[in-house]
Protein backbone atom coordinates (compact mmCIF):
# COMPACT_ATOMS: atom_id res chain seq x y z
CA UNK A 1 0.00 0.00 0.00
CA UNK A 2 1.16 3.50 -0.84
CA UNK A 3 -0.97 5.99 1.09
CA UNK A 4 -0.72 9.74 0.56
CA UNK A 5 -2.06 12.00 3.31
CA UNK A 6 -3.12 15.23 1.63
CA UNK A 7 -5.18 18.38 2.18
CA UNK A 8 -5.77 21.45 0.08
CA UNK A 9 -5.51 23.76 3.07
CA UNK A 10 -2.33 23.82 5.13
CA UNK A 11 -2.28 23.15 8.85
CA UNK A 12 -5.18 20.71 8.92
CA UNK A 13 -3.07 18.02 10.61
CA UNK A 14 -1.48 15.98 7.80
CA UNK A 15 1.86 15.51 9.53
CA UNK A 16 0.35 14.70 12.93
CA UNK A 17 -1.89 12.07 11.34
CA UNK A 18 0.90 10.62 9.19
CA UNK A 19 3.20 10.33 12.22
CA UNK A 20 0.40 8.55 14.11
CA UNK A 21 -0.02 5.99 11.30
CA UNK A 22 3.75 5.53 11.11
CA UNK A 23 4.03 4.65 14.79
CA UNK A 24 1.03 2.29 14.83
CA UNK A 25 2.90 0.01 12.49
CA UNK A 26 6.03 -1.93 13.20
CA UNK A 27 7.78 -1.23 9.93
CA UNK A 28 6.91 1.37 7.29
CA UNK A 29 8.63 3.60 4.78
CA UNK A 30 7.82 7.21 5.50
CA UNK A 31 8.19 9.79 2.72
CA UNK A 32 7.91 13.46 3.66
CA UNK A 33 6.99 15.06 0.33
CA UNK A 34 6.40 18.54 1.76
CA UNK A 35 9.86 19.44 0.50
CA UNK A 36 9.26 23.19 0.98
CA UNK A 37 8.74 22.84 4.68
CA UNK A 38 9.41 19.28 5.81
CA UNK A 39 8.52 18.63 9.44
CA UNK A 40 8.16 14.90 10.09
CA UNK A 41 11.86 14.47 10.87
CA UNK A 42 11.30 16.66 13.94
CA UNK A 43 9.04 13.95 15.39
CA UNK A 44 10.83 10.93 13.92
CA UNK A 45 14.40 12.07 14.51
CA UNK A 46 15.84 9.66 11.91
CA UNK A 47 19.45 8.51 11.72
CA UNK A 48 20.46 9.79 8.30
CA UNK A 49 22.26 7.06 6.37
CA UNK A 50 22.43 8.67 2.95
CA UNK A 51 22.28 12.22 1.59
CA UNK A 52 21.95 12.95 -2.11
CA UNK A 53 22.25 16.23 -3.99
CA UNK A 54 19.21 17.35 -5.93
CA UNK A 55 19.77 19.71 -8.85
CA UNK A 56 16.83 22.11 -8.95
CA UNK A 57 17.36 23.45 -12.47
CA UNK A 58 19.87 26.09 -13.45
CA UNK A 59 20.32 29.86 -13.37
CA UNK A 60 21.91 32.09 -15.98
CA UNK A 61 25.09 33.95 -15.02
CA UNK A 62 26.55 36.64 -17.30
CA UNK A 63 30.31 37.02 -17.62
CA UNK A 64 30.67 40.80 -17.66
CA UNK A 65 34.10 40.60 -19.35
CA UNK A 66 32.57 38.89 -22.37
CA UNK A 67 29.21 40.72 -22.50
CA UNK A 68 29.06 43.39 -25.21
CA UNK A 69 25.76 44.79 -24.00
CA UNK A 70 23.88 43.87 -27.21
CA UNK A 71 20.76 43.07 -25.16
CA UNK A 72 19.70 40.16 -27.35
CA UNK A 73 19.20 38.08 -24.19
CA UNK A 74 16.96 40.74 -22.69
CA UNK A 75 14.87 40.83 -25.87
CA UNK A 76 14.26 37.06 -25.88
CA UNK A 77 13.81 36.44 -22.13
CA UNK A 78 10.13 35.83 -21.44
CA UNK A 79 10.59 35.90 -17.66
CA UNK A 80 11.76 39.55 -17.57
CA UNK A 81 14.82 38.23 -15.77
CA UNK A 82 17.40 40.28 -17.67
CA UNK A 83 17.73 44.03 -17.51
CA UNK A 84 20.47 46.33 -18.65
CA UNK A 85 21.78 49.42 -16.97
CA UNK A 86 24.38 51.54 -18.77
CA UNK A 87 25.16 48.73 -21.19
CA UNK A 88 25.62 46.12 -18.47
CA UNK A 89 23.20 43.18 -18.56
CA UNK A 90 22.11 41.80 -15.20
CA UNK A 91 20.18 38.59 -14.41
CA UNK A 92 17.55 38.73 -11.69
CA UNK A 93 18.06 35.35 -10.01
CA UNK A 94 14.53 35.22 -8.65
CA UNK A 95 12.91 35.74 -12.04
CA UNK A 96 15.30 33.49 -14.00
CA UNK A 97 13.51 30.23 -14.84
CA UNK A 98 16.62 28.42 -16.10
CA UNK A 99 15.37 27.89 -19.67
CA UNK A 100 18.85 28.48 -21.11
CA UNK A 101 17.55 30.36 -24.16
CA UNK A 102 19.73 33.40 -23.41
CA UNK A 103 22.86 31.24 -23.10
CA UNK A 104 22.12 29.57 -26.42
CA UNK A 105 21.53 32.85 -28.25
CA UNK A 106 24.32 35.01 -26.81
CA UNK A 107 26.62 35.90 -29.75
CA UNK A 108 29.64 36.37 -27.46
CA UNK A 109 29.01 33.22 -25.37
CA UNK A 110 28.98 35.37 -22.25
CA UNK A 111 26.21 33.45 -20.48
CA UNK A 112 26.80 30.32 -18.48
CA UNK A 113 24.17 28.13 -16.84
CA UNK A 114 25.00 27.33 -13.23
CA UNK A 115 23.15 24.43 -11.54
CA UNK A 116 21.17 25.06 -8.35
CA UNK A 117 22.74 22.33 -6.29
CA UNK A 118 21.92 23.30 -2.72
CA UNK A 119 18.85 21.07 -2.32
CA UNK A 120 19.21 17.69 -0.63
CA UNK A 121 17.43 14.40 -0.15
CA UNK A 122 18.04 12.48 3.07
CA UNK A 123 17.19 8.88 3.86
CA UNK A 124 17.69 6.76 6.94
CA UNK A 125 16.11 4.79 9.74
CA UNK A 126 13.69 5.82 12.43
CA UNK A 127 12.09 3.86 15.27
CA UNK A 128 9.36 2.36 13.08
CA UNK A 129 11.16 1.77 9.82
CA UNK A 130 12.77 3.83 7.11
CA UNK A 131 12.32 7.46 6.23
CA UNK A 132 13.03 9.69 3.22
CA UNK A 133 12.70 13.44 3.13
CA UNK A 134 13.66 16.29 0.86
CA UNK A 135 15.02 19.67 1.68
CA UNK A 136 14.43 22.09 -1.19
CA UNK A 137 16.77 25.03 -0.92
CA UNK A 138 14.49 27.98 -0.17
CA UNK A 139 13.34 29.71 -3.31
CA UNK A 140 14.23 26.90 -5.71
CA UNK A 141 11.80 25.73 -8.34
CA UNK A 142 10.87 22.26 -9.50
CA UNK A 143 9.72 21.06 -6.10
CA UNK A 144 7.61 18.52 -8.02
CA UNK A 145 10.78 16.86 -9.32
CA UNK A 146 12.30 16.62 -5.85
CA UNK A 147 9.03 15.07 -4.66
CA UNK A 148 9.32 12.50 -7.47
CA UNK A 149 12.88 11.74 -6.35
CA UNK A 150 11.78 11.27 -2.71
CA UNK A 151 9.01 8.91 -3.82
CA UNK A 152 11.25 6.90 -6.07
CA UNK A 153 13.73 6.48 -3.21
CA UNK A 154 10.91 5.42 -0.88
CA UNK A 155 9.78 2.77 -3.39
CA UNK A 156 13.34 1.51 -3.82
CA UNK A 157 13.71 1.12 -0.03
CA UNK A 158 10.28 -0.51 0.21
CA UNK A 159 11.31 -3.19 -2.30
CA UNK A 160 14.80 -3.68 -0.93
CA UNK A 161 13.68 -4.01 2.69
CA UNK A 162 10.42 -5.79 1.93
CA UNK A 163 8.39 -3.07 3.67
CA UNK A 164 4.95 -3.03 2.08
CA UNK A 165 3.54 0.17 3.52
CA UNK A 166 4.67 3.54 2.16
CA UNK A 167 3.23 6.59 3.92
CA UNK A 168 3.45 9.92 2.11
CA UNK A 169 3.07 13.22 3.94
CA UNK A 170 2.06 15.54 1.10
CA UNK A 171 2.41 19.32 0.73
CA UNK A 172 -0.64 21.62 0.85
CA UNK A 173 -2.17 23.12 -2.29
CA UNK A 174 -3.12 21.61 -5.63
CA UNK A 175 -0.08 22.56 -7.74
CA UNK A 176 2.95 20.69 -9.03
CA UNK A 177 4.30 19.45 -5.67
CA UNK A 178 0.94 17.94 -4.71
CA UNK A 179 0.30 16.43 -8.15
CA UNK A 180 3.74 14.85 -8.03
CA UNK A 181 3.05 13.48 -4.51
CA UNK A 182 -0.09 11.58 -5.48
CA UNK A 183 0.40 10.18 -8.98
CA UNK A 184 -0.07 6.43 -8.95
CA UNK A 185 -0.64 5.99 -5.18
CA UNK A 186 -3.04 3.24 -4.08
CA UNK A 187 -4.78 5.30 -1.37
CA UNK A 188 -5.50 8.98 -0.80
CA UNK A 189 -6.52 10.27 2.62
CA UNK A 190 -7.74 13.87 2.52
CA UNK A 191 -7.58 15.70 5.85
CA UNK A 192 -9.92 18.64 6.19
CA UNK A 193 -11.39 20.92 8.87
CA UNK A 194 -14.83 22.39 9.45
CA UNK A 195 -14.28 25.91 8.09
CA UNK A 196 -15.36 27.73 4.95
CA UNK A 197 -11.70 28.01 3.88
CA UNK A 198 -11.02 24.31 4.30
CA UNK A 199 -14.30 23.41 2.62
CA UNK A 200 -13.48 25.54 -0.41
CA UNK A 201 -9.98 24.00 -0.57
CA UNK A 202 -11.46 20.51 -0.22
CA UNK A 203 -13.79 21.22 -3.12
CA UNK A 204 -10.83 22.14 -5.36
CA UNK A 205 -8.88 19.08 -4.15
CA UNK A 206 -11.80 16.75 -4.91
CA UNK A 207 -12.15 18.34 -8.37
CA UNK A 208 -8.48 17.63 -9.02
CA UNK A 209 -8.90 14.02 -7.84
CA UNK A 210 -11.95 13.25 -9.97
CA UNK A 211 -9.85 11.48 -12.59
CA UNK A 212 -7.70 9.60 -10.08
CA UNK A 213 -8.48 5.92 -9.68
CA UNK A 214 -6.84 5.63 -6.22
CA UNK A 215 -9.06 4.80 -3.26
CA UNK A 216 -10.10 8.07 -1.62
CA UNK A 217 -11.28 8.88 1.88
CA UNK A 218 -11.84 12.02 3.94
CA UNK A 219 -11.11 12.66 7.60
CA UNK A 220 -12.52 15.75 9.31
CA UNK A 221 -10.05 16.98 11.91
CA UNK A 222 -11.12 19.24 14.81
CA UNK A 223 -14.70 18.50 13.71
CA UNK A 224 -16.19 19.78 16.98
CA UNK A 225 -14.96 23.35 16.36
CA UNK A 226 -17.95 23.86 14.09
CA UNK A 227 -20.70 21.22 13.90
CA UNK A 228 -22.47 23.21 11.14
CA UNK A 229 -19.43 23.29 8.87
CA UNK A 230 -18.77 19.62 9.62
CA UNK A 231 -22.23 18.84 8.22
CA UNK A 232 -21.49 21.00 5.16
CA UNK A 233 -18.19 19.22 4.58
CA UNK A 234 -19.94 15.84 4.84
CA UNK A 235 -22.50 16.95 2.26
CA UNK A 236 -19.75 18.08 -0.09
CA UNK A 237 -18.09 14.66 0.21
CA UNK A 238 -21.40 12.97 -0.68
CA UNK A 239 -21.57 14.98 -3.92
CA UNK A 240 -18.15 13.64 -4.90
CA UNK A 241 -19.03 10.16 -3.60
CA UNK A 242 -16.05 10.06 -1.22
CA UNK A 243 -16.56 8.53 2.24
CA UNK A 244 -15.86 10.39 5.46
CA UNK A 245 -14.13 7.62 7.42
CA UNK A 246 -13.42 9.47 10.61
CA UNK A 247 -13.98 12.60 12.67
CA UNK A 248 -11.28 13.70 15.09
CA UNK A 249 -12.10 16.12 17.91
CA UNK A 250 -9.95 19.13 18.75
CA UNK A 251 -7.59 18.25 21.59
CA UNK A 252 -4.57 20.07 22.94
CA UNK A 253 -2.95 16.68 23.48
CA UNK A 254 -2.05 16.66 19.75
CA UNK A 255 0.07 19.79 20.20
CA UNK A 256 1.53 18.45 23.46
CA UNK A 257 2.62 15.29 21.64
CA UNK A 258 4.39 17.39 18.99
CA UNK A 259 6.11 19.48 21.65
CA UNK A 260 7.40 16.23 23.17
CA UNK A 261 8.63 15.06 19.74
CA UNK A 262 6.26 12.10 19.80
CA UNK A 263 3.30 10.99 17.72
CA UNK A 264 -0.06 11.12 19.45
CA UNK A 265 -0.10 7.30 19.49
CA UNK A 266 3.20 7.25 21.40
CA UNK A 267 2.38 10.17 23.65
CA UNK A 268 -1.13 9.24 24.70
CA UNK A 269 -2.45 6.01 23.16
CA UNK A 270 -5.63 6.14 25.25
CA UNK A 271 -6.70 9.61 24.12
CA UNK A 272 -9.92 9.95 22.08
CA UNK A 273 -7.79 11.20 19.17
CA UNK A 274 -5.58 8.08 19.26
CA UNK A 275 -8.56 5.74 19.42
CA UNK A 276 -10.21 7.47 16.47
CA UNK A 277 -6.96 7.34 14.46
CA UNK A 278 -6.63 3.59 15.15
CA UNK A 279 -10.16 3.15 13.84
CA UNK A 280 -9.39 5.22 10.73
CA UNK A 281 -6.26 3.17 10.02
CA UNK A 282 -8.23 -0.10 10.33
CA UNK A 283 -10.84 1.24 7.91
CA UNK A 284 -8.16 2.14 5.37
CA UNK A 285 -6.51 -1.27 5.69
CA UNK A 286 -9.79 -3.10 5.17
CA UNK A 287 -11.19 -0.86 2.41
CA UNK A 288 -11.75 -2.66 -0.87
CA UNK B 1 3.11 53.42 -0.78
CA UNK B 2 3.87 50.23 1.09
CA UNK B 3 3.40 46.61 0.09
CA UNK B 4 3.08 44.15 2.95
CA UNK B 5 3.09 40.37 2.53
CA UNK B 6 1.52 38.18 5.20
CA UNK B 7 3.45 34.92 4.92
CA UNK B 8 4.46 31.71 6.69
CA UNK B 9 6.45 28.62 5.82
CA UNK B 10 3.92 26.35 7.46
CA UNK B 11 0.37 26.20 6.16
CA UNK B 12 -2.62 26.93 8.38
CA UNK B 13 -0.86 29.25 10.83
CA UNK B 14 -3.32 32.09 10.22
CA UNK B 15 -2.10 34.08 7.20
CA UNK B 16 -5.60 34.67 5.87
CA UNK B 17 -6.87 35.37 9.40
CA UNK B 18 -4.25 38.12 9.83
CA UNK B 19 -4.62 39.48 6.28
CA UNK B 20 -8.39 39.82 6.42
CA UNK B 21 -8.57 41.32 9.93
CA UNK B 22 -5.73 43.74 9.28
CA UNK B 23 -7.32 44.82 6.01
CA UNK B 24 -10.65 45.38 7.78
CA UNK B 25 -8.96 47.47 10.47
CA UNK B 26 -7.22 49.64 7.86
CA UNK B 27 -10.48 50.00 5.91
CA UNK B 28 -12.25 51.24 9.06
CA UNK B 29 -9.60 53.91 9.44
CA UNK B 30 -10.34 55.15 5.94
CA UNK B 31 -6.94 54.07 4.63
CA UNK B 32 -6.36 53.68 0.91
CA UNK B 33 -5.77 49.94 1.16
CA UNK B 34 -6.14 46.86 -1.03
CA UNK B 35 -5.96 43.14 -0.28
CA UNK B 36 -4.56 40.66 -2.80
CA UNK B 37 -5.01 36.92 -2.28
CA UNK B 38 -1.80 35.47 -3.74
CA UNK B 39 -2.53 31.88 -2.67
CA UNK B 40 -3.76 31.05 -6.17
CA UNK B 41 -3.85 27.30 -5.48
CA UNK B 42 -6.34 27.75 -2.62
CA UNK B 43 -7.68 31.33 -2.46
CA UNK B 44 -9.96 32.11 0.48
CA UNK B 45 -9.73 35.77 1.50
CA UNK B 46 -12.72 36.90 -0.58
CA UNK B 47 -15.08 34.72 1.48
CA UNK B 48 -14.70 37.04 4.50
CA UNK B 49 -16.17 40.17 2.88
CA UNK B 50 -19.29 41.45 1.17
CA UNK B 51 -17.97 41.91 -2.31
CA UNK B 52 -19.10 42.62 -5.84
CA UNK B 53 -17.10 41.71 -8.90
CA UNK B 54 -15.59 44.64 -10.77
CA UNK B 55 -13.42 42.96 -13.38
CA UNK B 56 -11.93 39.64 -14.32
CA UNK B 57 -8.97 38.81 -16.52
CA UNK B 58 -7.90 35.44 -17.84
CA UNK B 59 -4.30 34.42 -17.26
CA UNK B 60 -2.82 32.41 -20.09
CA UNK B 61 0.53 31.13 -21.21
CA UNK B 62 1.85 30.21 -24.64
CA UNK B 63 2.55 26.57 -25.49
CA UNK B 64 4.02 25.25 -28.74
CA UNK B 65 2.01 23.62 -31.50
CA UNK B 66 4.04 21.46 -33.89
CA UNK B 67 2.93 21.40 -37.51
CA UNK B 68 3.66 17.79 -38.52
CA UNK B 69 3.61 18.71 -42.24
CA UNK B 70 6.59 21.01 -41.72
CA UNK B 71 8.37 19.08 -38.95
CA UNK B 72 11.41 17.05 -40.08
CA UNK B 73 11.80 15.40 -36.66
CA UNK B 74 15.31 16.77 -36.23
CA UNK B 75 14.81 16.95 -32.46
CA UNK B 76 16.30 20.42 -32.03
CA UNK B 77 13.25 21.74 -30.16
CA UNK B 78 13.44 18.76 -27.80
CA UNK B 79 17.14 19.47 -27.14
CA UNK B 80 16.43 23.13 -26.43
CA UNK B 81 13.52 22.45 -24.07
CA UNK B 82 14.81 22.62 -20.50
CA UNK B 83 11.56 21.19 -19.11
CA UNK B 84 11.23 17.87 -21.01
CA UNK B 85 7.98 19.12 -22.49
CA UNK B 86 8.65 17.93 -26.05
CA UNK B 87 9.13 14.38 -27.28
CA UNK B 88 10.42 13.79 -30.83
CA UNK B 89 10.81 10.23 -32.12
CA UNK B 90 12.14 10.38 -35.67
CA UNK B 91 11.79 6.69 -36.51
CA UNK B 92 8.11 6.72 -35.55
CA UNK B 93 7.29 10.24 -36.82
CA UNK B 94 6.16 11.32 -33.37
CA UNK B 95 6.29 14.98 -32.32
CA UNK B 96 4.45 15.48 -29.06
CA UNK B 97 4.09 18.47 -26.72
CA UNK B 98 3.26 17.89 -23.05
CA UNK B 99 1.54 21.18 -22.41
CA UNK B 100 1.46 20.93 -18.61
CA UNK B 101 5.27 20.66 -18.51
CA UNK B 102 5.80 23.76 -20.70
CA UNK B 103 7.08 26.92 -18.98
CA UNK B 104 6.41 29.32 -21.90
CA UNK B 105 10.09 30.20 -22.42
CA UNK B 106 9.91 30.25 -26.22
CA UNK B 107 13.11 28.24 -26.74
CA UNK B 108 11.51 25.61 -29.04
CA UNK B 109 9.99 28.33 -31.19
CA UNK B 110 13.45 29.88 -31.67
CA UNK B 111 15.11 26.47 -32.08
CA UNK B 112 12.98 25.30 -35.01
CA UNK B 113 14.64 26.01 -38.37
CA UNK B 114 11.68 24.77 -40.40
CA UNK B 115 8.91 27.07 -39.24
CA UNK B 116 7.08 24.05 -37.83
CA UNK B 117 6.36 25.56 -34.42
CA UNK B 118 3.65 28.08 -33.74
CA UNK B 119 2.18 28.95 -30.35
CA UNK B 120 -1.28 28.95 -28.85
CA UNK B 121 -2.65 30.28 -25.57
CA UNK B 122 -3.69 27.94 -22.78
CA UNK B 123 -5.72 28.92 -19.75
CA UNK B 124 -3.93 29.00 -16.36
CA UNK B 125 -6.59 30.63 -14.23
CA UNK B 126 -7.98 34.07 -13.60
CA UNK B 127 -7.51 37.22 -11.58
CA UNK B 128 -10.67 38.87 -10.28
CA UNK B 129 -10.92 42.32 -8.75
CA UNK B 130 -13.77 42.84 -6.32
CA UNK B 131 -15.21 46.01 -4.80
CA UNK B 132 -15.31 46.09 -1.01
CA UNK B 133 -17.59 48.75 0.51
CA UNK B 134 -17.49 50.62 -2.80
CA UNK B 135 -14.08 52.09 -2.10
CA UNK B 136 -11.48 49.39 -1.90
CA UNK B 137 -10.19 46.55 -4.04
CA UNK B 138 -9.84 42.93 -3.13
CA UNK B 139 -7.94 40.98 -5.79
CA UNK B 140 -8.00 37.22 -6.06
CA UNK B 141 -5.71 35.03 -8.15
CA UNK B 142 -7.30 31.63 -8.80
CA UNK B 143 -5.38 28.81 -10.45
CA UNK B 144 -7.33 26.54 -12.78
CA UNK B 145 -7.57 23.09 -11.17
CA UNK B 146 -4.98 20.76 -12.70
CA UNK B 147 -2.48 23.49 -13.69
CA UNK B 148 1.00 22.87 -12.23
CA UNK B 149 2.38 26.30 -11.39
CA UNK B 150 0.55 29.19 -9.72
CA UNK B 151 3.35 31.72 -10.35
CA UNK B 152 2.00 33.42 -13.54
CA UNK B 153 -1.43 33.81 -11.91
CA UNK B 154 -0.10 35.27 -8.67
CA UNK B 155 2.21 37.66 -10.54
CA UNK B 156 -0.79 38.99 -12.48
CA UNK B 157 -2.76 39.30 -9.24
CA UNK B 158 0.04 41.30 -7.58
CA UNK B 159 0.07 43.84 -10.41
CA UNK B 160 -3.72 44.04 -10.81
CA UNK B 161 -4.35 46.94 -8.45
CA UNK B 162 -2.56 49.73 -6.68
CA UNK B 163 -3.22 51.43 -3.36
CA UNK B 164 -1.31 53.36 -0.69
CA UNK B 165 -1.16 50.18 1.35
CA UNK B 166 -1.26 46.84 -0.45
CA UNK B 167 -1.62 43.67 1.59
CA UNK B 168 -0.59 40.38 -0.03
CA UNK B 169 -1.95 37.16 1.49
CA UNK B 170 0.95 34.87 0.55
CA UNK B 171 0.89 31.19 -0.41
CA UNK B 172 2.47 28.82 2.16
CA UNK B 173 5.88 27.20 1.77
CA UNK B 174 9.29 28.58 0.91
CA UNK B 175 9.55 27.84 -2.81
CA UNK B 176 8.75 29.86 -5.91
CA UNK B 177 5.16 31.02 -5.15
CA UNK B 178 6.23 32.39 -1.76
CA UNK B 179 9.43 33.95 -3.18
CA UNK B 180 7.58 35.77 -5.95
CA UNK B 181 5.11 37.19 -3.43
CA UNK B 182 7.66 38.44 -0.92
CA UNK B 183 9.95 39.69 -3.68
CA UNK B 184 7.19 42.13 -4.68
CA UNK B 185 6.80 43.31 -1.05
CA UNK B 186 8.51 46.00 1.03
CA UNK B 187 7.74 44.38 4.34
CA UNK B 188 6.78 40.88 5.45
CA UNK B 189 4.74 39.81 8.45
CA UNK B 190 5.49 36.16 9.22
CA UNK B 191 2.68 34.35 11.01
CA UNK B 192 3.71 31.37 13.10
CA UNK B 193 2.38 29.22 15.90
CA UNK B 194 4.31 28.25 19.05
CA UNK B 195 4.83 24.60 18.05
CA UNK B 196 7.93 22.72 16.86
CA UNK B 197 6.54 22.60 13.28
CA UNK B 198 5.69 26.29 13.36
CA UNK B 199 9.17 27.18 14.63
CA UNK B 200 10.99 24.98 12.12
CA UNK B 201 9.15 26.58 9.20
CA UNK B 202 9.58 30.06 10.68
CA UNK B 203 13.36 29.53 10.72
CA UNK B 204 13.30 28.56 7.03
CA UNK B 205 11.30 31.69 6.17
CA UNK B 206 13.62 33.93 8.19
CA UNK B 207 16.66 32.44 6.45
CA UNK B 208 15.30 33.39 3.03
CA UNK B 209 14.06 36.84 4.00
CA UNK B 210 17.50 37.64 5.42
CA UNK B 211 19.14 36.48 2.17
CA UNK B 212 16.73 38.70 0.27
CA UNK B 213 17.46 41.58 2.67
CA UNK B 214 13.77 42.09 3.43
CA UNK B 215 12.37 43.80 6.51
CA UNK B 216 10.06 41.60 8.54
CA UNK B 217 8.49 40.92 11.91
CA UNK B 218 6.59 38.00 13.42
CA UNK B 219 3.08 37.39 14.74
CA UNK B 220 2.70 34.42 17.07
CA UNK B 221 -0.81 33.07 16.55
CA UNK B 222 -2.56 30.58 18.87
CA UNK B 223 -0.33 31.69 21.73
CA UNK B 224 -0.84 29.47 24.78
CA UNK B 225 -0.84 26.24 22.74
CA UNK B 226 2.50 24.52 22.42
CA UNK B 227 5.78 25.70 23.90
CA UNK B 228 8.02 28.72 24.47
CA UNK B 229 10.83 27.83 22.08
CA UNK B 230 9.62 30.30 19.48
CA UNK B 231 9.98 33.22 21.90
CA UNK B 232 13.53 32.20 22.80
CA UNK B 233 14.33 32.03 19.09
CA UNK B 234 12.88 35.49 18.41
CA UNK B 235 14.84 36.95 21.29
CA UNK B 236 18.13 35.30 20.32
CA UNK B 237 17.73 36.38 16.72
CA UNK B 238 16.54 39.87 17.71
CA UNK B 239 13.41 39.56 15.62
CA UNK B 240 10.54 41.92 16.31
CA UNK B 241 7.42 40.28 17.78
CA UNK B 242 4.67 42.37 16.19
CA UNK B 243 1.77 40.74 18.02
CA UNK B 244 0.73 37.71 19.97
CA UNK B 245 -2.77 36.41 19.32
CA UNK B 246 -4.03 34.02 21.99
CA UNK B 247 -5.59 30.68 21.16
CA UNK B 248 -9.31 30.68 21.83
CA UNK B 249 -11.89 28.17 20.61
CA UNK B 250 -14.31 31.04 19.99
CA UNK B 251 -11.96 32.68 17.50
CA UNK B 252 -11.63 29.39 15.64
CA UNK B 253 -15.42 29.10 15.51
CA UNK B 254 -15.93 32.66 14.23
CA UNK B 255 -13.21 32.20 11.61
CA UNK B 256 -14.57 28.83 10.51
CA UNK B 257 -17.88 30.45 9.53
CA UNK B 258 -16.24 33.22 7.51
CA UNK B 259 -16.43 35.84 10.24
CA UNK B 260 -13.85 38.51 11.10
CA UNK B 261 -12.82 37.96 14.72
CA UNK B 262 -11.84 41.63 15.11
CA UNK B 263 -15.48 42.57 14.40
CA UNK B 264 -16.75 40.37 17.21
CA UNK B 265 -14.07 40.54 19.88
CA UNK B 266 -12.82 43.78 21.35
CA UNK B 267 -9.43 42.50 22.48
CA UNK B 268 -8.57 41.22 19.02
CA UNK B 269 -9.98 44.36 17.44
CA UNK B 270 -7.60 46.48 19.56
CA UNK B 271 -4.65 44.32 18.52
CA UNK B 272 -5.35 44.75 14.83
CA UNK B 273 -6.00 48.47 15.31
CA UNK B 274 -2.57 48.80 16.93
CA UNK B 275 -1.00 46.99 13.96
CA UNK B 276 -2.93 49.17 11.54
CA UNK B 277 -1.67 52.31 13.30
CA UNK B 278 1.91 51.10 13.04
CA UNK B 279 1.49 50.46 9.33
CA UNK B 280 -0.09 53.85 8.73
CA UNK B 281 2.96 55.40 10.40
CA UNK B 282 5.37 53.44 8.19
CA UNK B 283 3.41 54.60 5.21
CA UNK B 284 3.99 58.23 6.18
CA UNK B 285 7.73 57.75 6.50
Amino acid sequence: MELAVISGKGGTGKSSITSAFATMNRQVVLADCDVDAANLHIIMNPDIEETQVYIAGEKAVIDQDKCTGCRLCEEYCRFDAISSINGICIVDEISCDGCKLCARLCPSKAIEMVPNDKSRMHSGSFRNGKMVYGRLEPGEENSGKLVAMVRSKAREISEREGLETILIDAPPGIGCALISSISGVSDLLIVTEPSISAKSDLNRTLQLLENYSSKKYVVINKYDLSPDLTTEVEELCKIYDVSVIGKIPFDRVVVDAMVNRKSIIEFNPDSVVSIELEKIWKTIKSYK
Amino acid sequence: MVKIAIASGKGGTGKTFVSTNLYQSLLKRGANVSLTDCDAEEPNAAAFFNISERSRIKVTQKVPVIDVDKCVYCGRCQDWCAYNAIIILKERNIAKVMEEMCHDCGACFVACNYGAITEKDVDLGDVTTYDVQGLSSLVEGRLKVGVYTPVPVLKKAISATSAEIEIFDSPPGTSCPFIHTVNASDYIILVTEPTPFGLNDLKLSVEILRQMEKRFSVIVNRAGLGCNEVYEYLENEKIDLLAEIPFDRNYAEIYSKGGLVSEENEGISLQFDAMANKILQWNLQ
